[in-house]
């Protein structure tokens, strides 16, 4: 409990941090959210009073201050281009996002854990260097490339799944909808960090079976599945669950490009068109959400090892 | 030594082969032995000579592609070597209990000391956790371990060395197996605790009439401890002998220049230690006659040629060397 509460205290500076660089990352970037607003056309004097409106005429730290206290707050503004309040515009896109995402974190862990224990068990065998090969290629495709050759292959040749076209939950599809339209996004997400994972699995467990105190176990009789789960599992886990939860930080990534792909109505598309319209709120509210999701990611696996490994509750 | 103790195990003509089939080295070659009830044995020899190698197949631990090509383990009437995995986990741990040489990395660093002691009779006996746990804590203070009631649920890193060979000790004795293995389980350690372990090794065989198979390059230990010897040079048995024999009277070359390296502690200091000079021989090639040969200051032309088998010279003493065997005129089995 006390290792929890530090690791939640720790955390505190990582986000204000995260929050300040996405604050300034966009005052960074090209270009001028007035004139993006108004258009070429419009006179200095229109500008002038748009950004005044915005705040964007104070100070930064001003500006951010403002900025903080509001998010903290929950909220973000509204957005530029559309007026509506952004934190009605990024929750029902956060609901679809994660859906996608987790959709992709469990066909990654099931693949991955699976076929990385099977290639552990028989190392060197057949399977093995087949498997790893296959994990090698599945890496490297970019999920964009792969998203778009998956479309072309299931759902315009052999029109066996949807597109696009994924409603809001809410929407008349109902589950069995739901479970169409994520099949291609979901596999296009999930197969570069399944190969990543299925590759750690491997290696971790063939460094752990290889520990010396695999052997005592060995020699003390025990039947080979609790010898395995006991004595190579359960000392591998920590820097699995390690990569896993990096993963899933690059499925939160994976999953924004997908969904543009797949005009998938979830954060990343809504990045996307906010980009497209410089709708600074709305970036805002999409990065620091998508951030504070790859923080609270590491908090658990940070938890998670600690409850695996004694000396980690210690330290 | 009585000859007619009561044997507990018998290993013969026992072949494992490290590597792959064609680049391997065949690192046990036809080694047999008995281990007696009650005894224990030393097996000595130089770092590579095969002597956990041996220990290992004993266990039919080889790791493969390294593995056991040939001969017969002898447990109560029963071949190890043709027991399927299963039945040999019955004799893992129950029947044979094993001390390794590394304490520091020989226990697992996720799992309680408890938890670790306690799988062992979860696995073997017909036992509950509890009673498993309860038995954990009597075993720990056996092997002298304080305030074992607290200490089962430490982990291994709360543990100093000598601590945790006692923990893996009170592992290896949990279900009184007939035959505890000890692989140098000295040598990481300390040398004030050193004794402290062995003196423990030896009063828990002595009250557990259990064979002891000690595994060393230590001859100080081998004269503390050990009721036989068992001399190993590059994967064969060169000399066996019951310890008064070896230390006042030894026959092989091999065994005479591994007790002219000891130190004599107050001994003469003006007279030089003598190293064996040349090292053992690459096992990866084809061996022809007696592997110590090439090192030998006995070496006659026909070691080269002939490979020496173990003979016995008397009933406390077996000896392959054929220099040894002619001058007493021991005539080679018909066969060989």
């Amino acid at each position: 409990m006390a290792f929890i509460a530090r690791r939640l205290v720790g955390v505190v500076p990582v986000i204000l941090g995260v929050s300040i660089v996405i604050f300034l990352l966009i005052q960074l970037a090209p270009g001028d959210t007035a004139t993006a607003l108004l258009g070429p056309q419009a006179t200095e004097a229109s500008k002038e009073e748009l950004r005044r409106a915005l705040g964007l005429d104070k100070a930064l730290p001003i500006q951010y201050g403002v900025w903080l206290g509001h998010a903290l707050t929950g909220d973000f503004g509204r957005s530029i281009a559309t007026q509506i309040p952004v934190f009605d515009l990024v929750l029902p896109r956060l609901v679809n996002t994660l859906i996608l995402t987790f959709a992709s974190l469990l066909l990654a862990v099931i693949i991955g854990y699976a076929i990385g224990l099977f290639a552990a068990l028989r190392s060197n065998s057949i399977f093995d260097r087949l498997a790893m090969s296959v994990a090698l290629l599945a890496g490297s495709a970019p999920p964009f490339w792969l998203g778009l050759v998956l479309v072309l292959l299931f759902a315009i040749h052999l029109r066996w799944l949807p597109v696009s076209g994924m409603q809001d939950l809410a929407g008349d599809g109902g589950f069995v909808d739901l479970l169409l339209h994520l099949i291609l996004p979901a596999i296009t997400t999930a197969l570069g960090p399944a190969a990543i994972i299925t590759r750690i699995v491997r290696s971790s467990l063939v460094e752990a079976l290889q520990r010396p105190h695999v052997r005592v176990a060995r020699a003390k009789g025990l039947p080979r599945a609790e010898l395995l789960q006991r004595h190579v599992i359960l000392n591998a886990l920590p820097s699995i669950v390690t990569i896993t939860g990096l993963q899933l930080g690059y499925l939160l990534g994976g999953a924004l490009l997908t969904e543009v792909v797949f005009a998938w109505p979830g954060l990343g598309s809504l990045l996307y068109d906010s980009i497209n319209a410089r709708d600074l709120p709305v970036i805002q509210a999409t990065t620091l959400l998508i951030a504070l999701a790859f923080v609270l990611a590491n908090i658990i696996v940070d938890v998670i090892n600690a409850g695996l490994d004694p000396r980690l509750r210690e330290a | 030594m009585t000859p007619d103790a009561e044997i507990a195990l018998a290993v013969s003509d026992l072949r494992t082969r490290f590597g792959g089939d064609r680049s391997g080295a065949t690192v046990v070659d036809g080694v047999s032995f008995s281990l007696k009830r009650g005894r224990t044995t030393a097996l000595v020899g130089e770092s590579g000579s095969g002597k956990s190698a041996t220990a290992l197949s004993l266990l039919r631990l080889i790791d493969a592609p390294g593995r056991i090509i040939g001969g017969e383990i002898r447990l109560g009437g029963e071949n190890l070597l043709s027991l399927d995995e299963t039945e040999m986990e019955a004799v893992r741990g129950a029947k044979i209990g094993m001390i390794f040489q590394d304490p520091l990395t020989s226990l697992n660093p996720a799992l309680t000391i408890g938890k670790q002691i306690a799988e062992v009779l979860l696995a073997h006996k017909d036992v509950s956790r509890a009673e498993a746990e309860a038995r954990a804590v009597e075993l720990l203070t056996h092997v002298g371990v304080a305030n074992a009631a607290l200490r089962v649920n430490d982990y291994p890193h709360h543990f100093s060395g000598g601590m945790r060979q006692r923990v893996l000790i009170a592992m290896a004795i949990s279900c009184s197996p007939q035959i505890i293995i000890a692989d140098e389980p000295t040598t990481a350690l300390d040398v004030t605790i050193q004794a402290k372990i062995l003196r423990l090794l030896h009063d828990l065989q002595q009250e557990m009439r259990a064979s002891l198979l000690l595994i060393t390059h230590d001859l100080g230990v081998v004269a503390a401890m050990a009721d036989e010897v068992l001399v190993m040079y590059a994967g064969r048995i060169v000399e066996r002998a019951d310890v008064d024999t070896l230390f006042h009277a030894p026959q092989h070359p091999y065994t005479k220049a591994l007790l002219a390296c000891v130190t004599d502690i107050g001994g003469d200091r003006s007279v030089p230690l003598e190293p064996i000079l040349g090292t053992a021989p690459d096992l990866k090639q084809q061996q022809v006659g007696c592997r110590f040969a090439p090192r030998c200051p006995a070496v006659q032309d026909f070691c080269r040629r002939e490979d020496p088998c173990l003979m016995a010279l008397s009933d406390r003493q077996e000896v392959a060397c054929l220099v040894v065997q002619r001058e007493r005129n021991l005539m080679a089995p018909a066969d060989a």
